[in-house]
C-alpha cells in the first residue's frame, strides 16, 4: 500500500554507485540477525582463507604423550587420541568443509540453474526431460543417493562434489523452472522479441539475470546442507580420509570416545559444523529480505 | 447536501507512512464529510492519497502507516479513539468497502454463496437456517442472473463484472450506512462499468446509504456523484457539488485535470494545460513510402486464430452428452482490414474481443491459424514467428506495449534498454554512436538526458511510457502497433504521452495501429476505427462517421457507457 504514495516521480538519491551499498546498510540496520550471520559468515571466510596460518599447533602433527587431554590453557580444545590439537584440526578443516560446499554450489548451480531456466522458459519437450529428471532425483532417499555415487565414482574429493551437486538438483531447476515460466510471458520479453533477439540470447540476456537473486538465496540456503552433506558423506567413512582434518571424519572419530569420557574430540567439530550451517540459513533468510521487491519501498 | 450532522466527519486528517528515506505524509490536513444519503467522489492521480484517506476512516492502513493527526467521526463515534473490537464490529456492519481488484477481494477456494453467509455470520445478522436463503437473496440483489446456481459458484467461474458484483454483495449484505468505494471500476469494460456503477448506485439509494467513491476518472465521478472532492498530492485542493465542478472548477489543478480528460469534441492539443499547448501542426509530412505509395502498408485478409478449448476431453468423459461447443475457440475470426501509410487505424473493442491476439498475429509474436497477413507486398504471415525475430523486416514493425513498467527489463537501465534494438538490428555498432542515437531519441521523446541511466523502478509511469515509445522508434519503422499505450497512466500523464505520439508520428511518417478499448482516446489520434467484438469486425470506417452516426448497435451501447461530465444534463 505504501506504493500508493511513492509512485510518483522518484528522487535522485536512489541511484549513484552506494545505492546496493546503502540498500544492504539499511536492511543490516534494520535486522541485527541478518547483521550476525553476516559477521559469522566473515568468520568462517577468514577462517578458510588464513586458517593454516593462524593455527596455533599443527593440525596433522600427533604427540602421543599429550593424547586425550581435556581443553586447558595450553589446548583451548583439548587433544585427540593422537595428541593432535583439536582447535588447530577444526580450523584447519574450514576450508575443506567451505570447498567442498562452495564448489558443489556453483555447480548445481550450473546444471540445475541453467536446466530449469531452460525448461520454464522453452516449455515443451525441454521441460519434460529437465522435470522428469528432477523427479527421478528427488525419488531416492537423497542422502542414499549420494552415499551410492560416491561409492560408485570412487572415494575423492570431487566424487563428494559432484554427488551434493546432483542430490541438490532438483532444488534448483524447479526454483528457476518456477521464475522463468512467470517471465517467459513478460512484457520485456516479448519487447526483446521484437527488437530482434534470438531465444537463446533473451533466455540468457533477459530472463536468467532477472531470476538472479532468488538463485542467490536459493544457494545460501543449500550451502548449509551441502557442508552437511559432505560431513555426514566422510562421517560414515566415504569421501574424505584421515588423517586429513575434515569435521565429519572429526566427529566420527570423536564419537568414539564419548562414552568414556572424551567429549571435546568430538563436540567442537560437531558446533563449527551446526554454527555454519546456522549460519547459511540465516544469511539465507536475510537475503532474501534483501531481494525480495516488497522490501524495496 | 447534508442535514445538521454529517454521518461521517473527516477533519484536518494526516497520515504519514515511515519508509526508508524518511516519513512520507501521504495525507495531509484533509477534511471530508459526508452526509446521509450523500454520494461524494474522491478524485485524484496516483499517488494522491485519496485510497489512504479511505483506508485511514477504516483503520486498515498497513503497519507502515499511522494517523498522526486530525479526527474521524462515524454518526458522533470517534474512529480514532475506538478500539480493535469496536473497529471489526463496524467494519462490515456499518461501513463496508469495495475494493479494486474484485478477484483478488474474493477467497478464490470458496464459493460465492458462502462467502455471503461468512459476513453475516460475523456480523450475527441472521439465525444459521436461513443463512443460505439470505445470501441467495443477496445475490440475487445485486442482478446475479439465476442466484440458486450461482451461490454454488467460485469465483474464478465468473466473469470479471460478476465478480464485482458479488464484492458488491458482500459489501451490502449486512445493509451499512456507509459504503467505500475503492475504483469499482476499473479494470471492467465501459459496459460493464456502466452497469456495475448503476447498480451501486440503485441499491444505496434504495438503503438510504452513504457512499464514497474514489476514482481517478472525473467523468465517472461527474455522473454518479452529488459532490466531489479533488485532491493532490495528500490535500484537497477543491471540494463543491459536481454541478459547480465541471462548470466552474476553481482551482488549477482541478482545470487541469479537466482538460486533460479526453472527451467528445476537442481537439489532442485541448488536453495540454493553456499554456504549454503548441499549435497544432498541420500534418504534412510527407510518408516514407519508398517505392509502391499508393498501396496500403498492411492488409489483413480473412484472418482467424483458433485456441484449443482446454479440458474439453476431460470434460465430456463425465458428460452423457456431446458437448454442444466446438472444440476450437475462435479468438479472431476472419478478420480484414488495411492500413495506409502516415495512416494510424483505432482497433478498438472490450476486453476478449480479440484486439490483443490481432496485433500479436501481425506483429509476428504468435502463430495464425489462416488468413493472409500482408505488409508492404510482402506476405508475412507465412514466416514463422522464431524466425521473423531477426529478419530485415523485423526493424519495420514495432511496438509500444500497454504496461511500461511490465515491458522493460527491470535489470536494464533506459538507455539499455533503447539502445537493444539497436545492437540487434540496427546498423551502428560502435559504442560512441550507439550512445548518441540513444540520446537522440531520448530528445525526440523528450526524456531527460540525466535518466537515460536509470533503472525502471527509478522512473516515473510517464517517463517508463518514453523509454518504451523511444524503443519503438529507434529502428524508424513503417509500422508501431500501440497497444493501451496510455491504460496504465494518469490522465495528464496521457494527455502528454497522447501528443507526443502524434507529433512523432508527424515528423517520421510512421504509420499507427491504435489498439485500445477507449474510444475517447482513439477519436482523438486515429483518422479510421476498426470496432471489433467477439472476433468479428462490426463496424470500420472514417471516426467521425463511427463515432458521430455508429451504425452497428454495438457501437452505439459502447460509445453510451462512456460516463462524461456533459453527459450528465442528458441522462437527468
Amino acid at each position: 500500500m505504501t506504493n500508493i504514495v511513492l509512485t510518483g516521480e522518484r528522487p535522485a538519491s536512489e541511484s549513484g554507485p552506494f545505492a546496493a551499498l546503502r540498500h544492504a546498510r539499511y536492511i543490516l540496520g534494520e535486522n541485527a540477525v541478518t547483521g550476525f550471520a553476516f559477521g559469522l559468515f566473515l568468520l568462517i571466510v577468514i577462517a578458510a582463507l588464513a586458517g593454516p596460518y593462524i593455527v596455533p599447533y599443527d593440525p596433522l602433527a600427533s604427540d602421543t604423550a599429550a593424547a586425550l587431554k581435556p581443553p586447558s590453557l595450553a589446548h583451548w580444545c583439548g587433544t585427540d587420541q593422537l595428541g593432535r590439537d583439536v582447535l588447530s584440526r577444526v580450523i584447519a578443516a574450514t576450508r575443506l568443509d567451505f570447498m567442498i560446499a562452495v564448489s558443489s554450489v556453483a555447480l548445481v548451480f550450473l546444471l540445475g540453474g541453467l536446466a530449469g531456466v531452460a525448461a520454464g522458459f522453452f516449455g515443451g519437450w525441454t521441460d519434460r526431460v529437465v522435470g522428469r529428471i528432477a523427479d527421478t532425483i528427488m525419488a531416492f532417499p537423497l542422502f542414499v543417493l549420494a552415499m551410492g555415487i560416491v561409492a560408485a565414482l570412487g572415494n575423492t574429493v570431487e566424487n563428494i562434489v559432484l554427488a551434493t551437486a546432483i542430490v541438490n538438483f532438483p532444488l534448483y531447476a524447479r526454483v528457476a523452472r518456477a521464475e522463468a515460466n512467470v517471465l517467459r510471458e513478460a512484457g520485456f520479453v516479448h519487447a526483446a522479441r521484437l527488437c530482434g533477439n534470438g531465444e537463446l540470447r533473451i533466455l540468457l540476456g533477459q530472463v536468467l539475470p532477472n531470476i538472479m537473486p532468488i538463485m542467490v538465496v536459493q544457494m545460501s540456503l543449500t550451502m548449509g546442507y551441502a557442508i552437511l552433506n559432505a560431513a555426514g558423506l566422510s562421517f560414515i567413512g566415504l569421501g574424505v580420509r584421515p588423517p586429513t582434518a575434515e569435521w565429519g571424519i572429526m566427529v566420527a572419530e570423536g564419537a568414539a570416545f564419548m562414552v568414556s569420557g572424551e567429549w571435546w574430540i568430538a563436540f567442537f567439530p560437531g558446533a563449527a559444523l551446526m554454527i555454519s550451517v546456522f549460519c547459511f540459513n540465516l544469511l539465507g533468510d536475510g537475503l532474501r529480505d534483501i531481494v525480495d521487491p516488497r522490501r524495496r519501498t | 447536501m447534508a442535514g445538521a450532522l454529517p454521518l461521517l466527519e473527516i477533519s484536518d486528517l494526516t497520515v504519514e507512512f515511515s519508509t526508508r528515506r524518511g516519513t512520507v505524509r501521504a495525507v495531509e490536513h484533509v477534511d471530508v464529510s459526508v452526509g446521509k444519503g450523500e454520494t461524494v467522489g474522491i478524485v485524484g492521480e496516483s499517488g494522491s492519497g485519496k485510497s489512504v484517506t479511505s483506508y485511514a476512516v477504516l483503520r486498515i492502513l498497513d503497519r507502515a502507516g499511522r494517523i498522526v493527526h486530525g479526527a474521524v467521526h462515524f454518526s458522533g463515534i470517534d474512529l480514532r479513539a475506538g478500539s480493535e473490537e469496536q473497529m471489526r464490529n463496524l467494519r462490515g456492519r456499518e461501513i463496508s468497502m469495495v475494493f479494486q481488484n474484485p478477484r483478488a477481494a474474493l477467497n478464490p477456494i470458496r464459493k460465492v454463496g458462502h462467502q455471503i453467509e461468512d459476513i453475516l455470520k460475523q456480523h450475527s445478522q441472521v439465525n444459521s437456517g436461513e443463512l443460505s436463503e439470505k445470501a441467495i437473496e443477496v445475490l440475487d440483489q445485486v442482478r446475479i442472473a439465476r442466484p440458486r446456481e450461482r451461490y454454488h459458484a467460485y469465483p474464478f467461474e465468473l466473469s470479471g463484472g460478476m465478480c464485482q458484483r458479488v464484492v458488491i454483495a458482500l459489501a451490502l449484505a449486512c445493509r451499512p450506512r456507509l459504503l467505500i468505494a475503492d475504483e469499482p471500476t476499473t479494470g471492467l469494460d465501459v459496459t460493464t462499468q456502466k452497469a456495475v456503477m448503476d447498480l451501486i448506485i440503485e441499491l444505496t439509494r434504495q438503503q438510504g446509504m452513504s457512499t464514497i467513491l474514489i476514482t481517478h476518472d472525473l467523468g465517472l465521478a461527474a455522473v454518479y456523484c452529488d459532490r466531489v472532492v479533488v485532491m493532490e498530492k495528500g490535500q484537497v485542493v477543491e471540494s463543491a457539488a459536481s454541478e459547480t465542478i465541471f462548470t466552474a472548477p476553481a482551482h488549477p489543478y482541478t482545470r487541469k485535470l479537466m482538460r486533460a480528460t479526453p472527451r467528445p469534441r476537442i481537439s489532442l492539443r485541448d488536453l495540454l494545460p493553456q499554456d504549454e499547448a503548441p499549435a497544432l501542426r498541420t500534418s504534412t509530412a510527407p510518408n516514407a513510402g519508398n517505392g509502391n505509395a499508393g498501396k496500403p502498408l498492411l492488409v489483413v485478409e480473412k484472418l482467424i486464430k483458433e485456441y484449443p478449448r482446454k479440458g474439453a476431453n476431460l470434460g465430456r468423459l463425465f458428460q452423457r452428452k456431446p458437448a454442444p461447443e466446438p472444440e476450437t475457440f475462435r479468438a479472431v475470426d476472419a478478420i480484414s482490414f488495411a492500413v495506409d501509410r502516415g495512416e494510424s487505424v483505432g482497433l478498438v473493442g472490450e476486453s476478449g474481443c480479440g484486439k490483443s491476439t490481432t496485433s500479436s498475429m501481425v506483429m509476428r509474436l504468435i502463430e495464425k491459424t489462416d488468413g493472409v497477413i500482408m505488409f508492404d507486398g510482402e506476405d508475412i504471415g507465412e514466416i514463422a514467428p522464431k524466425k521473423f525475430a531477426r529478419l530485415p523486416l523485423r526493424k519495420r514493425i514495432q511496438m509500444v506495449f500497454q504496461d511500461p513498467t511490465d515491458s522493460l527489463n527491470p535489470r536494464f537501465t533506459a538507455a539499455r534498454a533503447i539502445a537493444d534494438p539497436i545492437l540487434r538490428l540496427g546498423d551502428i555498432s560502435s559504442r560512441g554512436a550507439v550512445r548518441a542515437r540513444c540520446e537522440e531519441l531520448a530528445r525526440q521523446v523528450g526524456l531527460p538526458l540525466e535518466l537515460l541511466d536509470r533503472f525502471p523502478h527509478q522512473l516515473s509511469g510517464g517517463q517508463k511510457a518514453r523509454v518504451g515509445i523511444a524503443r519503438a522508434i529507434a529502428l524508424n519503422p513503417d509500422l508501431v502497433i500501440l497497444d493501451e499505450p496510455t491504460a496504465a497512466l494518469d490522465v495528464s500523464v496521457q494527455a502528454v504521452v497522447l501528443n507526443l505520439l502524434q507529433d512523432l508520428k508527424d515528423a517520421l511518417g510512421m504509420s499507427y495501429l491504435f489498439v485500445s478499448h477507449d474510444l475517447n482516446v482513439v477519436r482523438l489520434l486515429c483518422d479510421r476505427v476498426i470496432v471489433m467484438h467477439a472476433g468479428r469486425i462490426v463496424e470500420q470506417g472514417r471516426t467521425e462517421e463511427v463515432l458521430f452516426a455508429p451504425q452497428a448497435q454495438y457501437t452505439r451501447d459502447l460509445l453510451a457507457a462512456i460516463p462524461n461530465p456533459s453527459f450528465r444534463q442528458q441522462m437527468q
